[in-house]
């Protein structure tokens, strides 16, 4: 076996820089849950399938479980962990799923919550139907998505109405 | 005394187990770490059926970061239990084969665990499965349950002839017969209810930990149940003695009834652990392709129903035989599901007088198959409403008259269903106890717009769509069960159903619950504190409900079968009758009163007729936990256990109407709107009722529309990832629209009846039902589920002499 089996990778993750050195087959979400004991970001299926792995880069939702920890080395990268603001409080959209029961085991719950965060970026006032085709690639097997739904218009309503907007891309380093 | 508690029973309050999942803070089994933890990986089976001639492990040890490397015959643990044998009509069952820890002789399905390695990391573990070895003797396999039990059928164990596990019956054969052979009209019909795969979004996974100092194991699992899994691996399994084992599940990703049961891994890693030696755990998590051949799946019953009646819309009779698929091995409790929950329900809520049921079990080289949400109430609801939709299209009576006739009326309960429901061996019997079907029904049509379903399919004709809609007047027994009945039905039930509680009310007034059941997603600490903080006058934030560690919550049953909130919520209210009982006998020597002048209200015992003379429970609590002045005979502390059976199981109810629209281009179903009105008795938080629905309509839609495991013939699982099995989507669903009737079920102090199931029991056949009348204009009388455009597509062609 060569001796040097791994890429040092340097990372922006919920705010703070990181840095790493991983075997060019792991994926960005075993760094995160691994490396960073960051284990909010959940895997669900292995095959890009089912987005419980999802988190967001430079904004854009993406599923770290089919994304190569070294293809995230420079990206800013936020995960469920990094959603609550500085003082503690909550994110509109984790207010919205509290609120609306938009979850039951929880499991999917983080990658939801970070797929609605990048629509909430580029839809201000989504309708269902938007809503609806955004998180189309996360599935939740409890709530039938109806309780989801209407968590994420919640959120943005209470976005519109002052709360703390989805803030994916002001990550400072 | 401060402010009066707010009375939260019945409210949807926040659930206050949220704060730690939208935040990424809930604790997963694969969230766990432990110092000095290994990791397994399971060699499984490519072939459905073959021989295991020889394992070469050799390779495999030399591999970077390998401990260990293990086979079947390394482990002295016996076959992992099988607890509800069918008994009854078909005898006692002398043919059980279930897993071993590791496969010895043979495999019977693709996915069966052949040998594992522990490693210093799960990849190492995962690289050096690719060096071990198997030499195979590959033999032919067989996947279809009925197929194998014809003659010449492959033969999957010496014991069980022609693959057959029971052949067990129910019901009246002669009379239903007889009802038959003197009907007006008796449709026939084959229904195949296809196997599911049930998915829950985390997968299982374990952790062993066997302590050397002690010599005691820790076993953390994602699992309903890990009392009884402490008992089934310890009594039965290992050997290891039952007080030397502790099971732990932590926050459970989902379950919907595939981690009820026992499974080699769980053994597996307690092995491990000890075989690997200084004290380290071994954990193990299935990928979710392994997950797809080693947890159980669901459904998979091929049903030939006949159903008989007059042309009034009187059913005079149903005769079901069925052949259910129980894959190449027994699960924990397979057999008890298309018998117990599933013959015995085939009535439904209709008054039939004849009913008769034959169910073979089967063994094929597939996947075990066993309790997935709803458990054989789902299938029975299948065959009931499609077979009295085939009878209405027959005679040409509307759909839900033909049901309103057939209804068991509302002044019949407690009512005695003669597909045997109710008659254990013993003569214990339980009955239908209550509800009122008409209700529900009319609501539901009036907000589906049943009415006007012909002027909406002709609105829809002209826009290329044909417009179904589809009823489900669905019962369900949950609930389970009293222990004296179930343990006595006939199917040798091998266990008994109670539940417990414990309660304390500690120095501070802060209170401790710990409980028997164990929660999945469904908001157990919520709505246990809701009931707590409603019978003891306490507010839920001075309420911690705890659950799931062997090592401190009471023996319990744990959580299927819709049976948390009337058998656990009742054992939690016997705790707090017990708790409020000693804090008025105390209350009474604090005051000075006798025990009879001490009334109790909320959080306040009083002495009648002086209201300035009392103590709040918190008071109480400081006072008798410290112990300092007790009246003779009593112990200290507010501390209380109740362990409660329930004398009946419930019955949940309603109609639910699914309507769709398929493009007769394509073939492709929409599902546009569904109408749920549903009966659950009462509601402890209302909010977490809903959901319970939503999600239980989302999986039943799921069967009737897309989700489907498919094997060929040489038993490779073709839908063997979420790239193949097709999982409903948010895109793919309408928002749904619920409403209630409310009888309160008599069972118990809450009137709660249960509805983790009920959504998922009524939808299947609701959009079965809506596709098949959407086609029905096309002359297509039945077509089987899943309702992919492909099938749907090819089923309209035919009736144009197209493509069949």
């Amino acid at each position: 076996m060569a001796e040097h089996m791994t890429e040092h990778i340097a990372l922006v993750v919920n705010g703070t820089p990181r840095e790493g050195d991983v075997e060019p087959r792991r994926m960005l979400v075993q760094f995160l849950r691994e490396d960073l004991e960051l284990t909010g970001t959940h895997v669900g299926c292995d095959t890009s399938q089912c987005g419980a792995c999802t988190v967001t880069i430079d904004g854009m939702a993406i599923k770290s479980c089919t994304m190569l920890a070294v293809q995230a080395d420079g990206a800013n990268v936020k995960t469920i962990e990094g959603m609550q603001a500085a003082d503690g409080s909550l994110h509109a959209l984790q207010e919205g799923f509290w609120a609306k029961h938009g979850l039951q085991c929880g499991f999917c719950t983080p990658g939801m919550i970070m797929a609605a965060s990048d629509l909430l970026a580029r839809n201000a006032d989504p309708t269902d139907d938007e809503i609806r085709h955004a998180i189309e690639g996360n599935i939740c097997r409890c709530t039938g998505y109806h309780n989801i739904v209407l968590a994420i218009r919640e959120a943005a309503s209470l976005v519109r109405a002052g709360a703390s907007a989805p803030t994916p891309t002001s990550i400072t380093a | 005394m401060a402010t009066a508690v707010q009375d939260v029973l019945g409210t949807s309050v926040r659930r206050t187990e949220d704060p730690r999942f939208i935040t990424g803070k809930g604790r997963y089994l694969d969230d766990i770490k432990l110092t000095g933890m290994a990791h397994l990986a399971i060699l499984r089976s490519p072939y459905a059926h073959a021989n295991i001639r020889s394992i070469d492990t050799t390779r495999a040890k030399t591999m970077p970061g390998v401990i260990a490397v293990i086979v079947g015959a390394d482990i002295p643990y016996n076959p992992l239990p099988m607890a509800w044998p069918a008994g009854g009509a078909s005898g006692l069952q002398n043919n059980v084969s279930t897993p071993r820890t590791l496969a010895t002789d043979s495999v019977k399905w693709t996915g069966e665990g052949v040998t594992a390695v522990v490693a210093e990391t799960p990849e190492q573990a995962i690289d050096a499965l690719e060096a071990i070895d198997v030499d195979y003797e590959p033999l032919p396999a067989v996947v279809d349950a009925e197929k194998a039990t014809q003659p010449g059928a492959v033969q999957l164990h010496e014991n069980a002839p022609n693959n057959i596990v029971f052949d067990w019956t129910v019901g009246d054969k002669d009379g239903t017969e007889k009802a038959l052979a003197e009907a007006e009209v008796v449709v026939r019909e084959r229904l195949v209810n296809h196997r599911l795969i049930p998915n829950p979004m985390e997968v299982r996974g374990d952790i062993g930990w066997y302590n050397p100092g002690t010599d005691e194991y820790t076993v953390w699992m994602s699992s309903q149940t890990p009392h009884i899994q402490r008992l089934l691996l310890t009594a039965f399994v290992t050997g290891i003695p039952e007080h030397k084992v502790r099971c732990i599940s932590p926050d459970v990703g989902g379950a919907f009834g595939t981690k009820i049961f026992c499974y080699a891994d769980m053994a597996l890693v307690m092995f491990a652990s000890k075989l690997i030696g200084g004290g380290r755990p071994v954990k193990w998590v299935e990928s979710r392709r392994e997950s797809y051949g080693s947890t159980i799946h669901g459904r998979d019953h091929i049903t030939y129903v006949e159903i008989a009646g007059r042309r009034d819309g009187t059913v005079t009779g149903v005769k079901v035989k069925t052949f259910a698929n129980l894959g190449g091995r027994l699960s924990t409790i397979g057999p008890g599901i298309p018998t117990t929950l599933y013959g015995r329900v085939l009535s439904g809520c209709y008054k039939i007088p004849n009913v008769y049921a034959e169910v073979t079990g089967v063994y094929t080289n597939t996947t075990f198959v066993d309790a997935y949400r709803g458990a054989g109430r789902p299938e029975a609801t299948y065959v009931i409403e499609r077979a009295m939709d085939l009878f209405a299209n027959e005679i040409g009576m509307d759909r839900a008259e033909v049901r309103r006739k057939n209804f068991i009326p509302k002044d019949a309960f407690p009512y005695d269903n003669p597909s045997g429901l109710g008659t254990a061996v013993n003569g214990e019997k339980i009955y239908v106890d209550s509800g009122d079907y008409e209700p529900a029904m009319d609501m539901a049509l009036k907000t589906a717009g049943y009415a006007d379903l012909e002027a909406k399919r002709a609105e829809a004709k002209t826009r290329g769509k044909l417009l179904g809609m589809g009823l489900s007047t669905y019962i369900e027994v949950c609930g389970v069960a009293p222990s004296k009945w179930i343990g006595a039905v006939g199917e040798g039930w091998g266990a008994a159903m109670w539940e417990s509680s414990n309660v304390k009310v500690h120095l501070t007034g802060k209170v401790i619950v710990t409980m028997g059941t164990q929660p999945q997603g469904q908001g157990h600490e919520t709505t246990y504190a809701q009931i707590v903080s409603h019978e003891l006058g306490i507010p839920m934030d001075d309420i911690v409900i705890q659950h799931s560690d062997t090592q401190g919550t009471p023996f319990g049953y744990g959580s299927y079968g819709s049976r948390t909130s009337s058998v656990g919520s009742t054992a939690a209210i016997k705790a707090t009758d017990k708790i409020k009982d000693k804090a008025r006998r105390y209350a009474a020597h604090m005051l000075e009163a006798s025990v009879d002048d001490i009334e109790v209200d909320g959080a306040e015992y009083r002495v009648k007729g002086s209201p300035d003379k009392k103590k709040t429970i918190q008071e109480i609590a400081f006072a008798l936990d410290l112990g300092f002045s007790l009246p003779a005979g009593m112990e200290p502390y507010l501390d209380e256990t109740a362990y409660y059976d329930t004398p009946n199981c419930t019955w949940p109810f309603g109609t639910h109407i699914a309507i769709v629209e398929v493009d007769e281009e394509t073939g492709e179903t929409d599902l546009v709107r569904y109408v749920a009105v549903d009966d659950v008795g009462k509601k402890i938080n209302p909010m977490i009722v809903d959901g319970q629905l939503h999600g239980g309509i989302a999986q039943g839609v799921g069967q009737a529309l897309w989700e489907t495991a498919v094997y060929d013939d040489d038993g490779q699982l073709l839908s063997g990832s979420m790239m193949d099995y097709a999982l409903p989507r948010a895109s793919w669903l309408p928002s749904f629209e619920l409403g209630e009737t409310v009888t309160p079920s008599p069972v118990n102090p809450l009137g709660v009846k249960g509805v983790g199931e009920a959504g998922c029991i009524a939808s299947t056949a609701a959009v079965a039902n809506a596709v098949n009348d959407a086609l029905s204009p096309l002359g297509i009388k039945h077509l089987d589920m899943p309702f992919t455009a492909q099938k749907v597509w090819h089923a309209i062609q035919a009736t144009k002499g197209g493509r069949a």
